[in-house]
């Protein structure tokens, strides 16, 4: 049988990418004096998982970043070290590296592999650098059992613990009086034969592998760093199985799969080390409570007549159950650094401590995976409350409902000729179908919306770095998130916006300096907001900053040859910022300022069926607002006839229609002809010339007149009469034949016939074109 | 059969009937455009319907009649014997359009009636002739002969994205 593993990855990628996301947004909300131990929690579960999902598909890369990540993270939240602005950091860029990984993997972009490694040191030098700065921490030794640490040299730099394999006492005593030369060196009992050395030094762990190198092969050795916690472990730990104490200690043992009657022999024989205590069985495990002087090794040794040793479990039983337990092995301790050395050299690697808090155990290159317990730190499994649809599902679902809601027209069509007396069941029952179709219809478009947040969550991030880089200290708020907008449209103003706010970062906020000069709070103020207003959503970019320079944009317009003047009102002046190549910017920097850009937002949210419109005010803030339809897949239309022909008109782009007085038509040489509303005149665009229509009547003055405006500017369209107004289902014309020009897509009418939707700017910059032409009329 | 009188002149160009060896053995959707008889490759045919009336295309080459609504999909409608000068076209209750899915594009051709669905083995298919064609030879298969009829296979993916058709956005704006 073969599975498809590509769903599985589509979900993993789906996965990570929202861990990414969410991790990042913890991190950009962490107060870094005074984290929230949840999000810190949440932020190492996100790590967490990655790693779970990128070692279970062999992403080893990803794996190894997360796993660094998780350790310094996992110190972190368990307050072994403080939080800094440089984690916080630090975490970021990991961040970035991991979504680079990621998409290496989906789509197979290129992946910068000095980066990568370059954060991985840097993790890795954060874990083990704070940790030997760090004051003593909150989570300490407090075990009576345990035998305090009988040498602690807090004033020395680091400490470290060096295992040494068997060796005779004279290498041992040469080597000792090297390490000498390097620091404090204690001798601690040997442990079958090995012996402990604990040396504090200022060295690094290079050095003192260098100098062992002269007595002993390097690869026999083991030396981890130890934190002032896991220093005072240490030797607690070797003294206790060095019974130099003499104190009794307690051990939990766990067994599992063992036949009562080898747990009778089980119990006697430890009765023989101690005191044993059988506790109660859960599931399948036994576990037996045992004091006794001796080591764990020893435990072990007489355990393993009876039972296989890899099915027993010893943990070091303790008091207070709150304390972190203290690692009865050395070697199965905090910093997994060296551990693929020990682990061979371990008579029992498989056993394993029971850490109540468990601390990262995994060997960094992960050749032995550790059998954590990984209930403890499990993934916080959540209620399901969405579930993955493809897109091209729901787009099918959409184009369903909108075939039901034209039958529906065609059945509410087709019965309202009835006599209402003698059909009034039918009609009842049509009426329901009506109302039951249009909240279906609701329903179903609403799965397409998405919240604005998707759009949103991306700009903490980008303000912070922009911020930083431009050494502008930025505030950033975001309002109305949950405000939704069809997906379609979202995708698509992520680019303007994108832009929007980085002008705003770059342009808009001053320095601190020049701020506090102004009397202004030296941190700026960035509010991004979405909300409702009629069929719209409007979305505000808004900053307090230095607002817009009438003067300087004038000025700029006029030497660019725009057509300006002095007295204009502020409106259009800041409308001039989205000319083409237009740019105040008295310096290019890498950010902004080079003048392309604004004419491009202006076009893509045009496109898009929406407005942007500028509110500033000189020395007090720039507000850019965008006003754009909640959806592309419907519109309100106005349908209008020219000789045999329908053609929809989107409403947004109508002002009004009228019929005109014969002599409000002006006839201009060259220029068409003008029609004079109220005080304008506007040119006239006869649908039936552009469109090569035969129409009912080529006198304006018969017809109608059709008022529409496009980015100001104003033009009446000439149609021979006006149908009605609905809403139309916006159809793709380009998905099977190309695009025309003047047409921005189709609908299905009531009557199951197709209508063109007019795309109004084109129409009237075309007619422009046509007009200019002397072929004309 | 006659030819009628081609009213372009097509470089007939060097190529083989590439089409040919891997079509062994496939089924012919065969169609008639005035008296002669083609053959498209049936997989390529989502269904054949009756022609109903359009909605003109502005501005667009008088042989797309225009777009249809077929069950929510907007699909364009090309008269083939207005394209190839075949016939008369004129349309009634008879008149059929077969609706092709190329590539996922659907699109509906005018004929002017469908016969039958024919299984031509390689043997039977002949390279076509260099000869002034209404269809270039560049967009034929080849001539698949079926006891005394003879089929013009017609290679309808390339010709229907082919710039001729101006159905395609990027070659129609080339």
């Amino acid at each position: 049988m073969t599975i498809d593993m590509s769903q599985f990855y589509q979900v993993f990628f789906d996965e990570s990418d929202e861990l990414l996301a969410e991790a990042e947004r913890l991190l950009l909300e962490l107060d870094i004096e005074n984290p929230v131990s949840e999000d810190l929690n949440a932020i190492f579960r996100a790590a967490h998982s990655i790693k779970g999902g990128a070692a279970t598909f062999g992403m080893n890369d990803m794996t190894e970043i997360t796993h660094v990540l998780e350790n310094l993270l996992d110190r972190i939240r368990k307050n072994e070290m403080p939080l800094t602005a440089e984690h916080v950091d630090v975490f970021l860029s990991a961040k970035d590296i991991l979504k680079m990984q990621l998409d290496g993997h989906r789509h197979g972009t290129a992946v910068d592999p000095d980066a990568v490694s370059e954060i991985k040191a840097t993790l890795q030098r954060l874990a083990q650098q704070d940790g030997a700065q760090i004051s003593a921490p909150p989570v300490t030794v407090q075990s009576a059992a345990v035998a305090k640490p009988s040498v602690v040299e807090p004033q020395i730099g680091k400490r470290y613990l060096v295992q040494l394999p068997e060796l005779p006492e004279k290498d041992v005593v040469a080597l000792i009086a090297e390490l000498e030369l390097l620091g404090t060196v204690e001798k601690k009992a040997p442990q079958n034969g090995k012996h402990v050395l604990l040396l504090g030094t200022d060295e690094s762990m290079d050095n003192i592998v260098a100098i062992c190198s002269f007595v002993l092969d390097p690869d026999d050795l083991v030396i981890t760093e130890q934190t002032v916690e896991a220093a005072a472990l240490v030797p607690a730990a070797v003294g206790s199985s060095t019974t130099a104490s003499g104190s009794e200690k307690k051990y939990v043992l766990e067994i599992s799969d063992i036949p009562e009657k080898d747990l009778q022999t089980l119990v006697d024989e430890l009765g023989l080390l101690g005191k044993v205590q059988q506790q109660p069985k859960t599931g399948n495990k036994y576990s037996l409570l045992l004091e006794t002087e001796d080591t764990r090794d020893t435990i072990l040794a007489v355990s393993s007549f009876v039972v296989d040793v890899d099915k027993i479990l010893i943990s070091e039983h303790i008091a207070s159950a709150a304390a972190s337990s203290p690692v009865p092995l050395v070697d199965e301790g905090d910093f997994g650094l060296f551990e693929q050395v020990e682990a061979s050299k371990n008579p029992v690697p498989t056993i394993q401590p029971e850490v109540l808090e468990s601390q990262p155990v995994e060997p960094v290159d992960n050749k032995r995976v550790a059998p954590r317990r990984e209930a403890d730190k499990a993934v916080a499994t959540q209620e399901t409350t969405s579930i993955r649809v493809g897109i091209e599902k729901v787009d099918q679902l959409i184009n369903l409902v909108g075939e039901l809601v034209i039958t529906q027209a065609m059945i509410e069509q087709r019965t309202s000729t009835l006599d209402p007396m003698l059909h009034e069941r039918l009609l009842n029952s049509v009426g329901q179908l009506t109302r039951n179709t249009r909240d279906l219809q609701e329903a179903v478009m609403s799965i397409r919306m998405m919240p604005m947040d998707y759009v949103f969550s991306r700009f903490p991030r980008m303000v912070r770095d922009l911020a930083a880089k431009l050494g502008k200290k930025v505030e950033f708020v975001t309002n109305g998130a949950a405000t939704e907008l069809d997906k379609g449209l979202i995708e698509r103003i992520v680019d303007p916006l994108t832009h929007l706010v980085r002008n705003s970062v770059d342009h808009g906020v001053e320095s601190p300096e020049v701020r506090a000069a102004a009397g202004k709070n030296p941190i700026g103020r960035l509010s991004l907001s979405a909300g409702h207003q009629g069929g719209n959503i409007i979305i505000e970019v808004s900053d307090d900053g230095a607002g817009l320079n009438r003067e300087r944009i004038l000025n700029k317009a006029k030497s660019s040859g725009l057509n300006v003047s002095d007295n204009m009102p502020d409106a259009d002046v800041w409308q001039l910022i989205f000319a083409p190549g237009f740019s105040t910017a008295e310096k290019v920097t890498d950010v902004s300022g080079r003048g392309v850009g604004m004419d491009v937002v202006k076009r893509n949210i045009t496109a898009m069926g929406g407005v942007v419109d500028i509110r500033s005010a000189f020395g007090y803030g720039t507000t850019i607002s965008i006003s754009l339809p909640l959806t592309l897949a419907i519109l309100d239309g106005m349908s209008v006839r020219v000789g045999d022909e329908i053609y929809i008109l989107p409403l947004s782009f109508v002002m009004e229609s009228l019929q005109p007085a014969a002599d409000d038509v002006k006839e201009v040489t060259g220029q068409g002809r003008l029609v004079k509303v109220r005080e304008d005149y506007l040119p006239l665009i006869p649908l039936y010339q552009m469109f090569n229509i035969e129409p009912l009547y080529r006198e304006p003055e018969k017809g109608i007149l059709v008022v529409l405006q496009v980015d100001g500017k104003k033009a009446a369209l000439f149609v021979d009469e006006l149908v009605g107004q609905q809403q139309v289902v916006v159809k793709n014309l380009e998905s099977n034949y190309r695009k025309v020009a003047g047409i921005s897509g189709a609908t299905i009418l009531g009557d199951g016939g197709v209508s063109l939707i007019l795309d109004v700017a084109n129409l009237l910059r075309s007619s422009r074109q046509l007009i200019t032409e002397p072929s004309i009329h | 059969m006659s030819e009628p009188v081609s009213n372009k002149s097509e470089s007939p160009s060097q190529q083989a009937p590439q089409g040919a060896t891997q079509l062994e053995g496939s089924e012919f959707l065969a169609f008639t455009l005035g008296n002669e008889e083609y053959g498209i490759d049936i997989l390529k045919v989502q269904e054949i319907r009756g022609y109903e009336s359009v909605t003109r295309i502005v501005n667009a080459p008088e042989f797309i009649k225009g777009v249809i609504n077929l069950r929510g999909i907007i699909v364009p409608i090309v008269d083939m014997r207005l394209r190839f000068n075949l016939g008369t076209p004129t349309y009634d209750q008879f008149t059929v359009v077969i609706i092709l899915n190329i590539n996922g594009r659907v699109t509906g051709i005018v004929v002017d009636s469908v016969s039958d669905v024919t299984t031509l083995s390689a043997a039977q298919i002949k390279q076509a002739p260099e000869m002034g064609s209404v269809l270039s030879t560049d967009y034929l298969i080849g001539l698949g002969t079926l006891d005394d009829r003879m089929l013009i296979l017609i290679d309808i993916d390339k010709l229907m994205t082919s710039s001729e058709m101006g159905l395609i956005d990027a070659i129609a704006a080339a």
